[in-house]
């Protein structure tokens, strides 16, 4: 339980530091005359045209799914990785036979060119 | 009570300062060989050798001027410095530097070390997307997609280690290494897991993120003092810690040829991350396309291969 706990603490005194560094550079600051051209988005120069949040390509999408499968899937191992000395053989075959089905999923994106980036 | 949260008090203080001082050092140390392999000095105006030059910066960038700009989403712009910095600190509670050193021995450190890990990808893209600046949201989708594929490969090497140790716990891992280091029967899972290290923290070859020749800088452009400095100082800390992995996973951690001991884990990982910044600055950036094909057809099956390998290995 203690070792939760000091999760916890280091978790307070990461923002607590993150935080006051921020703070103290906000504070520090110099305050000079505002400029309008400082508050464009910078494009090299050009004047932006336009909402940067255009659309943008499904292919992010996609992996983004693909990742919440896979990711999964690693956490269900974790577990089994553990105490796999106790189940061994037969435990091995459970493992192939879930990494299997996984299997064949991923072979099907990998034949629908979800990897492919064109 | 009061006791042991007193310790883990006095511990964090201790890992946080090393941390923020090895990644300040990891700067100069990153400019200094880079000046050498391409035959120049590197920094050497401020202190003996140069050796001051983090502190230089250091105030150079807190009393820079803060441009808020007026077209972010000002809220989660202000947050994505703040998840970056805090989300760089945590998996420093779980890593042991030497058999009795370390703030918590976590029965399940493993898992805590992909959950905190995955925290920088929101970082990246909030930062990117709340600027809203075209190339800040490029940058960040890319760094996004890319940290979410090469997340997959990294966890399957992990689970041939746990596989081996037996245990998801950091000091158990690094006990079990003890007569042999896992880089022997572990070492496809450990070229899976380094390549996978060199995306996860936005590097070259794969530091398509901040392509400064494609994205000007990618999902920082638009940041400013100190919080600039945050995603750069979080990029450096997430080093030191990669390197710190990789020692304690696959390198027997504070175990040497002689007394063991916390010297043996500062060296590997000094070692790991030379290794780490040779590559830098040794090799050309890979396309977009390479790079998410790389992960996906050729890193996750070579990792699944070696999971499906060892655990035929321990049951054999």
């Amino acid at each position: 339980m203690t070792a939760y706990l000091s999760l916890l603490v280091v978790f307070v005194l990461a923002v607590l530091l993150i935080g006051g560094i921020l703070v103290l550079s906000h504070l520090l600051n110099p305050q000079r005359s505002t400029n309008p051209a400082k508050g464009e988005a910078y494009e090299c120069g050009i004047i932006p045209k336009g909402d940067a949040r255009a659309p943008v390509s499904i292919r992010f999408f996609v992996m983004a799914l693909l990742f919440l499968i896979f990711d999964i899937e690693v956490v269900f191992l974790f577990p089994w990785a553990v105490v796999y000395h106790k189940l061994m053989l037969l435990g091995w075959i459970e493992m192939v036979i879930f990494l299997g089905i996984l299997l064949v999923g991923y072979f099907y994106a990998w034949g629908q060119g979800a990897f492919d980036w064109k | 009570m009061a006791q042991p949260i007193f310790q883990t008090l006095w511990k964090t203080g201790v890992v946080f300062l090393g941390a923020l001082t090895a990644a300040a050092y990891l700067v100069l140390a990153e400019r200094k060989f880079a000046g050498y392999f391409q035959e120049r000095y590197g920094p050497n105006r401020v202190g003996p050798f140069g050796l001051l030059q983090p502190l230089a910066d250091a105030v150079k960038l807190l009393l820079k001027e803060e441009v808020i700009f007026p077209q972010a989403s000002r809220g989660l712009y202000l947050a994505a410095p703040v998840i970056i910095g805090v989300a760089a600190l945590l998996p420093l509670a779980v890593i042991p530097f030497s058999e009795h050193f370390y703030i918590a021995d976590l029965p399940v450190a493993v898992l805590y070390l992909l959950a905190v890990g995955s925290l920088s990808t929101y970082g990246v893209l909030l930062g990117g997307w709340s600027s809203n600046s075209k190339y800040a949201l490029l940058g960040g989708l890319r760094s996004a997609a890319q940290m979410v594929s090469y997340e997959i490969a990294m966890a399957l090497a992990l689970v041939g280690v746990a596989l081996m140790a037996q245990s998801l716990s950091l000091v158990k891992i690094v006990q079990a290494q003890q007569s042999l280091w896992f880089l022997i029967p572990q070492i496809l899972g450990f070229v899976v897991f380094l390549i996978a290290a060199f995306a996860e923290t936005n590097r070259l070859p794969f530091d398509l993120p901040e392509a400064e020749s494609e994205l000007v800088a990618g999902y920082h452009t638009e940041y400013s003092a100190f919080k600039f400095a945050m995603f750069f100082v979080g990029e450096y800390i997430h080093l030191f810690i990669v390197g710190c992995l990789v020692t304690v996973l696959y390198l027997g951690g504070w175990y040497g040829p002689w007394k063991p001991g916390p010297h043996w884990f500062f060296l590997k990982t000094f070692l790991v991350l030379f290794f780490m910044i040779w590559v830098r600055w040794t090799y050309p950036r890979f396309r977009f396309d390479q790079l998410m094909r790389f992960s996906w057809k050729v890193l996750i099956p070579v990792a699944l291969l070696n999971l499906l390998l060892t655990s035929l290995w321990m049951a054999l």
